[in-house]
């Protein structure tokens, strides 16, 4: 995973709430692409018109956003599916900061496994941010100092999980760090086995 | 007495907060916690992507004996298919066999009792038990939680997490306590007071919290009516979605494959009997529906919130709240093809699916063929029925259900996702509508155009046979 320190670039505003992750990335194309290869199918259902060409009105189709590090949405951002692919679609687009009212909870959790910082502001924050993307000059997102500096210098703080933080900053995952706490899992698992025996199904018959 | 003392002498604690203590296998910095998987469901996407994951990184399955796999996703739905029907998904049908065999997990195969969708499933085999937590790679996830078990979806690096370690790491959500009082009137039921509950609340109203339903009309509920209701909890924002267990639980429960054996069942149900909240166990934030008041319930728009009683008209932008919502309601307008202040009543409908981990169970195929017996499907409709598993499949046809559904014009096809989540390219075309008894009518969703009402499995049969929307308790 790569780390997470400062950010620097365009931040595209998507004033949608309820922005679900079918719509950030087609199912089908999970089951026939890799994660590097699914960038151009971000947001398809917005970027793309019913006959294929792109829709010029969509945000990330105009030549300032196209390239922008930052996203600017609305309220329940990542809504609805568990699709990691969501998250994989937003990296490989370049996307490594979306900034939210709120976001769905297991979009939210995704994004942490990933590399992207997912910022929650407050509505009257959220509306500066939204108004800011317009203004010449880049953003940056400071995690280090959970700041973001908008392109007239305003500083907006930023609230985010220390553990979370900490991971994001050294570019690491759960599952190393989870492993180092196998001997309490076996000491959980043993106490479980008999406090709940009828929990505990038998091996499965290897299949032939 | 044991029960009593220790009541008397601990703070009255929720059935979630009892189900979650008892998970806690390390409590780690800044109130995250170790918390134990007890059960790990793994589909063709995200159990093959999970396992694929683990394999690159050189680590054993930790306790292949509490994974169990299914085929559902990307998998075809048509009569007589095999795992190569659907070319797209044939890499995954066959990663998941391997990948699974090779780590010692149990995996219910295309055509063999056990094989659905796997929130069908989890249920159906008893793999999902009261008190337990449970996680897949899939949001409906907390449909299970309908048998007093925190389950909940996550995304595939969590999937790999857990089969490494058994365990994730998480932080303990708010609890939401919602009532269902009263009773609902004919032709309303779970899906109903689901989607009546998600456009008075909010998409976003359960974000952060585990919701616990309550209230009468919930304890009259049968379990497949209860995992119908929590099902929908993704849909309202929460991850989790709970029922207290009762004896309508433990009856379900006995019996079934993997549920506790005979010689265990007392020991097992006194253990779930402990499990229901505390009197005065306190909740992060409580909400009370009549359920009574509700009327058949379907969505107009692009949003589960975006739903509204049979007989009422589709939402004007112009009363929306805020700026906000009225780009959303243009907007799901716009891609509905519905205009402002129609009847919801009498729009023409294309095609009709019943099925999904919503309303694919023996209970909702029972209903739904009930209401068609007799009666033929609008000729230019084109209905579906996708049984949730082989076992509903197979219970389906002992009743001679699907008789019912081909003489009334359905298709009766084979287990899995299908149309609902179209990963398998079983899709609406672009502009069409349909009345769907699945969880999602987000834009794209059945097809990039298609235009999804989620609806009750009556009131999908109601639209099945007028060709258009319709009050399903005019049948």
């Amino acid at each position: 995973m790569q780390p997470f320190t400062l950010l620097r670039g365009a931040a595209a505003p998507l004033a949608i709430d309820n922005v679900d992750t079918d719509v950030i990335v087609r199912i089908e194309r999970l089951t026939s692409l890799a994660r590097g290869a699914l960038g151009p199918w971000a947001f398809e259902a917005l970027r793309f018109r019913a006959d294929g060409s792109e829709d010029p009105d969509f945000v990330l189709n105009q030549p300032r956003w196209r390239e922008a590090p930052i996203l600017v949405a609305g309220r329940n951002f990542g809504c609805g599916s568990s699709r990691e692919g969501a998250v994989w679609a937003l990296l490989a687009r370049g996307i490594r900061c979306v900034i939210a009212e709120s976001f769905g909870d297991i979009f939210h959790a995704n994004c942490f496994q990933n590399g992207v910082l997912p910022i929650r502001l407050a509505p009257p924050e959220l509306a500066r941010a939204h108004a800011a993307c317009t203004a010449e000059g880049p953003w940056q997102v400071d995690l280090r100092t959970q700041r973001i500096a908008l392109p007239d210098g305003t500083a907006l703080p930023f609230e985010v999980d220390p553990l979370r933080r900490e991971a994001l900053l050294e570019g690491l995952d759960d599952i190393g760090r989870t492993l180092k706490l196998r001997g309490a899992v076996d000491a959980w698992q043993a106490r479980d086995r008999a406090a709940r025996p009828w929990a505990w199904p038998a091996a499965a018959a290897p299949q032939s | 007495m044991t029960a009593m003392t220790t009541a008397s002498t601990t703070a009255p604690r929720t059935l979630f907060d009892k189900v979650w203590d008892a998970h806690v296998v390390q409590p780690l910095p800044d109130g995250w916690d170790l918390l134990h998987i007890d059960r790990h469901l793994l589909h063709d996407l995200s159990g093959t992507a999970g396992l694929r994951e683990l394999a690159e990184r050189g680590l054993p399955v930790r306790n292949p004996e509490l994974a169990f796999a299914t085929p559902d996703h990307a998998v075809s739905s048509a009569p007589g298919r095999t795992g190569q029907s659907f070319a797209g998904g044939v890499h995954l049908y066959q990663g998941l066999k391997l990948l699974t065999r090779g780590a010692g997990i149990r995996l219910f195969d295309l055509g063999q009792p056990g094989q659905g969708i796997v929130h069908v499933m989890g249920p159906e085999l008893g793999i999902v038990q009261p008190g337990m937590t449970l996680i897949c790679g899939d949001s409906h996830t907390c449909t299970n939680g309908a048998l007093g078990a925190i389950a909940f979806g996550v995304g595939s690096s969590e999937v790999t997490h857990a089969l490494a370690s058994q365990t994730l790491v998480l932080r303990r959500p708010r609890t939401l306590r919602v009532h269902f009082d009263g009773l609902p009137g004919a032709g309303v039921g779970a899906k109903d007071l689901a989607l009546a509950m998600i456009a008075r609340l909010g998409a976003s109203a359960g974000t952060g919290f585990a919701v616990e339903y309550a209230g009468e009309a919930v304890r009259a509920m049968e379990i497949e009516q209860r995992m119908t209701l929590c099902n929908l909890s993704i849909e309202l924002g929460a991850r989790i979605g709970m029922v207290a267990p009762d004896a309508k639980t433990e009856a379900y429960l006995r019996g079934r494959d993997f549920a506790p054996p005979e010689d265990r069942f007392a020991e097992a149900t006194a253990y779930w009997r402990a499990l229901p909240s505390d009197p005065g166990a306190v909740y992060a934030r409580e909400a009370r529906i009549d359920a009574s008041a509700v009327a058949p319930t379907l969505t107009w728009g692009t949003s589960p919130e975006h739903a509204i009683a049979i007989d009422a008209r589709i939402p004007d932008p112009a009363d929306a709240a805020d700026a906000s919502q009225r780009q959303a309601w243009q907007g799901a307008l716009d891609y509905m093809g519905l205009a402002a202040g129609a009847p919801l009543q009498g729009q023409r409908v294309d095609r009709v699916f019943i099925g999904s981990c919503t309303n694919s169970r023996l209970s909702d195929l029972r209903e739904a063929a009930t209401l068609l017996r007799g009666r033929r499907v609008a000729s230019h409709v084109r209905a579906w029925v996708v049984p949730g598993s082989e076992n509903v499949k197979r219970a389906a046809e002992r009743e001679g259900l699907d008789r019912l559904f081909r003489e009334a014009g359905f298709e009766w096809r084979e287990p899995g996702c299908s149309m609902c989540v179209a990963a398998n390219g079983e899709q609406a075309a672009p502009g069409e509508r349909v009345v769907s008894t699945s969880n999602r009518n987000f834009v794209g969703r059945q097809g990039p155009g298609a235009r999804t009402h989620l609806a009750s499995p009556a009131s999908a049969v109601a639209a099945a046979l007028a060709g258009a929307i319709a009050d399903p308790r005019s049948l």
